[in-house]
């Protein structure tokens, strides 16, 4: 076990695990946050993404030692429930939604992608999207949604 | 917690979508009846509705949010019978101390059962009528006299005169029973139903604010994983305990015959001592080769034999037919494959037990798991709490049975999930198939007989009330799954049921005089055959009928090919049912559909080519019609066909939520172009090898992104269907049909990986 000190959605958590714990095991128990989730556990489907440094991260198989001291942001994290961010906005209006299991994958991995390639196209944005698993067939709605946040980080 | 208590508490766990207007208490007071429900809904009126003191409604549902929008379109039913604004209805669904028992939510039956005159509408009608009755004695005029707008009732002619239905009811009971001729506001007058109300949970879900069933959370819980057997058939030599001895967070070590579990106090430690816990196996008997899948079952002798039609004369019509058109469809075993991983919390504490869990069925898993506890039903409690989409019997309900006995074992609350291989390698797959279809061809060019003879395997399935070795979790604790019981030859059919949709959309579908089918050709038989599955199966999404479906409208298309005529054109000879005849012709005419003879000519040798291919289905008979256009391009080096264009038309009565509707069918259109192109569960000699979404391949977001063109046919005058598992029946078809317009292959197994598209194409003459 060790003491790990995390920067979560704004706020610093310590906690004392064993340091190979996945990140995802900390942020969905220790820290009880409901976005990041286990779909798979092997970095596969998306389920489980946050930010890290600006980058989408698959927490179930980053080791939490490796972010010692890093600043992680959860689709918590992102906007309010009462103040969503535009993408999570996006989401809302284009009701780009069925489980909704999958969607701190989706819309953490469009985020950090945009937030880099703000002018990318819709064919771009669909290749940094081709990782990424829902299993509704929520997907045409998805693209539409993550297109509408585009073209507002354009205009 | 009983139903009173809720409805004064309302605890966070209970109701916490982080939406203010779900989060505030109930507050319902001092409602007294809080009556325990048993047995298929509930003739009370109280138990599907309450009025609270400040007027607002709270409905009781026995039909579960699956995240296709059920929550909403139930909510905007209550709202619109009882004519107050959608924000004053609460709905609290699936919960085995709370809500009315309707079963499992499954089948596309929700619309059917709680938007027709029965239950749940029937119980806003009855509401409704009650208050108008009462308004009137209170106002002392006629309940014709009388207006209602946002729950509350005035007398036409004066507004000033006036009472609400807190004045009139708020916190009291009905102490009614449903009214079976209660009338439904008629749809002409709807301004909630039948309007694209947006999902109401969808603000919490982005926000990551929802609470899934994996994020319950109890005082004092434990976290518990499964180790599941490393083979198909293996069972339990010995577990040594002291392989996990000293791991931090270590609890207990659970084995209960094949069912074998750990406990600790995080999930971190419990998934590494599952991982690290030494268990000898003893091999069980080799799996049969998957190669030889098809064969084994066309040449298994112990099957289970179903006549759904037979004319008598089809075997003289085949004999006597100038055109003889044969051909084979073969399908593969496919996961449900939710996302997440299933999971389930349960607190067992001697003989009570509380599960919180995704389940379909909580009153069946009730039961189920008080026979795997060995307990009373009426001791278990089972609250449903959302889980990724389900598509059918995922692990959701296995995956309580393994909490509720680690639970036990320890004697404190326990949260599971399952990783990913125990889910994939041992959850109940939807079943392979084998369909051989002949038609007889008349002079005049049409069907004169239609023969369909099917093969598919079956083992286990949804538990019920009592059979937890439907499950696997039940079969490794030591349960049987559900008899297989051969039965050959086949009883005649004493009436026409189309459930599983083997009865092709073209014949009569006559039995005893009666014809039950959508088509007009008249001589028919149908005659499908259970066999023994090795790997548990159940229903995934349109359970057989995808699977039949597929076999029907490709063979319809080959017929049609064969005599060099338009397959739309062709279809509607064959049709009868006016409604599945206007899907056929509104679809066309979206597609802008020309009429001409496949496959496209000249056949192209090389680059990409191009075409459509058509489908239609009355899903289970009897439960909406849909029919879909599918446009695609086909790499003919490459084998590689991708979707360009989709249109679908649906009619499934009258629409509740136009949006939801269009994303229903959205999303069973793209699961069914995954499970097209695809999906195929897959093993070696000793165990399933599609254990991970490398070695089962999905559809990921972006590959395959088709224009999505909706058409949707409303008739607010006729029964609700069902419409969550339309799009989906005929997805297989549209693209078969469609490969073979652009290239002249046709593809008869699914899935159509590019291996089989380009021998498909090779065989080409």
């Amino acid at each position: 076990m060790s003491r790990i000190t995390l920067k979560v959605n704004g706020a610093s958590h310590t906690v004392d695990v064993d340091p190979a714990t996945p990140l995802l095991y900390v942020l969905s128990d220790d820290l009880q946050l409901n976005g990041p989730k286990f779909g798979c556990g092997l970095g596969q489907c998306g389920c489980c993404t946050v930010i890290i440094k600006g980058q989408a991260v698959r927490s179930c198989i980053t080791a939490v030692s490796t972010v010692n001291g890093a600043e992680v942001t959860s689709l918590e994290g992102l906007g309010r429930l009462e103040q969503p961010h535009p993408i999570q906005q996006a989401f809302v209006d284009e009701q780009a939604v069925q489980c909704g299991f999958c969607l701190s994958g989706v819309i953490l991995t469009a985020k950090a992608y945009l937030d880099r390639n703000p002018k990318a196209s819709e064919e771009e944005i669909r290749n940094a999207m081709s990782g990424v698993l829902c299993r509704c067939g929520a997907n045409t709605r998805m693209l539409k949604a993550i297109g509408r946040y585009a073209r507002g980080l354009k205009a | 917690m009983k139903r009173r208590q809720f409805i004064v508490s309302s605890g966070a766990l209970v109701v916490s979508f982080g939406a203010a207007r779900l989060a505030e208490n109930l507050g319902l007071g001092s409602l007294a009846s809080a009556q325990r429900l048993n047995g298929a809904g509930s003739r009370q009126l109280d138990g599907w509705l309450a009025i609270k003191a400040d007027g607002s409604v709270t409905a009781f549902t026995g039909k579960c949010e699956l995240g296709h929008g059920l929550y909403t379109a139930q909510t905007q039913l209550i709202a619109e019978e009882l004519c107050v604004p959608f924000n004053r209805v609460t709905l609290v669904q699936c919960d085995t101390e709370l809500t009315p028992d309707q079963g499992t939510t499954s089948g596309a039956q929700s619309h059917p059962t709680n938007f027709n005159n029965a239950d749940l509408a029937l119980a806003g009608a009855t509401a409704r009528e009650a208050l108008v009755a009462l308004a009137a004695e209170r106002l002392g005029v006629q309940a014709t006299q009388l207006t209602i707008k946002d729950g509350v009732l005035s007398v036409t002619s004066n507004s000033a005169r006036r009472v609400s239905y807190a004045e009139l009811i708020g916190g009291r009971t009905f102490n009614l029973t449903l009214n079976p001729n209660a009338k439904r506001k008629s749809p002409a007058d709807w301004t909630v139903l039948g309007t694209p109300v947006p999902r109401v949970e969808i603000p919490a879900m982005v926000a990551g604010r929802f609470e899934y069933v994996h994020n319950v959370r109890v005082p004092r819980m434990l976290h518990g994983r499964v180790v599941r057997p490393p083979s198909a058939n293996a069972t339990v030599a010995s577990v040594d305990r002291r392989s996990v001895e000293g791991m931090d967070g270590v609890v207990s070590v659970v084995v209960k015959k094949n069912f074998v579990g750990v406990v600790a106090e995080k999930p971190w430690q419990a998934v590494q001592a599952a991982a690290k816990l030494n268990v000898s196996w003893t091999p069980g008997a080799a799996l049969p080769p998957q190669r030889d899948l098809h064969a084994s079952l066309r040449s298994a002798t112990a099957t289970r034999d179903t006549r759904m039609v037979d004319s008598g004369n089809v075997d003289a019509a085949l004999a006597g037919a100038g055109t003889v058109v044969r051909a084979t469809y073969l399908y593969p075993y496919q996961m449900h494959g939710s996302v997440g991983t299933a999971c389930a919390v349960a607190d067992v504490q001697g003989d009570k037990a509380t599960i919180w869990a995704a389940s379909q069925a909580v009153w069946p898993l009730r039961s189920s798991t008080a026979q795997v506890l060995g307990i009373r039903p009426e001791s278990v409690h089972v609250i449903f709490k959302q889980g990724p989409g389900c598509y059918g019997i995922n692990g959701a309900d296995t995956v309580a049975y393994d909490a509720a006995l680690l639970s036990q074992a320890v004697g404190r609350p326990v949260r599971v999930q399952l990783m990913r291989a125990d889910e994939m390698a041992w959850e109940n797959y939807g079943v392979a198939y084998l369909v051989e279809q002949r038609a007889a061809i008349d002079p005049n060019g049409l069907i004169a007989a239609w023969d369909y003879e099917s093969w598919a395997p079956t083992r286990g399935g949804r538990p019920g009330a009592n059979a937890p070795g439907n499950l696997v979790t039940g079969t490794l604790a030591g349960f049987e799954p559900a008899a297989f019981q051969p039965r050959t030859p086949a009883p005649a059919a004493t009436a026409f049921a189309n459930n599983n949709n083997a009865v092709p959309s073209y014949v009569t579908g006559s039995v005893n005089g009666r014809a039950g089918g959508t088509g007009r050709i008249q001589a028919e038989r149908v005659v499908t055959h259970g066999v023994r599955s090795t790997f548990f199966t159940g229903p995934l999404r349109s359970p057989e009928r995808l699977q039949n479906t597929f076999a029907h409208e490709s063979f319809i298309d080959e017929v049609a090919a064969a005599l060099r005529v338009d397959p739309l054109e062709y279809r509607l000879k064959h049709l009868s049912d006016p409604r599945l005849i206007d899907v056929v012709n509104a679809v066309g005419k979206a597609a802008n559909w020309q009429r001409r003879p496949s496959p496209m000519q000249p056949i192209r040798r090389n680059g990409v080519a191009s075409g459509r291919g058509m489908s239609c289905v009355l899903y289970e008979g009897d439960n909406g019609y849909c029919a879909m256009v599918a446009e695609v391009d086909v790499g003919l080096d490459s084998g590689v066909i991708s979707i360009r264009r989709l249109v679908i038309a649906n009619d499934s009565g009258p629409i509740s939520n136009p949006d939801g509707l269009r994303n229903q069918l959205e999303g069973g259109a793209i699961q069914g172009i995954s499970r097209t192109l695809l999906e195929e569960v897959t093993w070696d000699d000793q165990k399933i090898t599609s254990v991970d979404w490398r070695t089962y391949k999905p559809l990921f977001l972006s590959s395959q992104v088709p224009a999505i063109d909706i058409v949707l046919i409303n008739r607010p005058d006729m029964p609700a269907m069902g419409a969550g598992e339309t799009a989906v029946t005929v997805m297989a078809g549209a693209i078969g049909n469609a490969v073979f317009d652009a290239t002249g292959a046709r593809l008869r197994q699914i899935p159509f990986t590019p291996e089989r598209v380009t021998s498909a194409l090779a065989a080409r003459a």
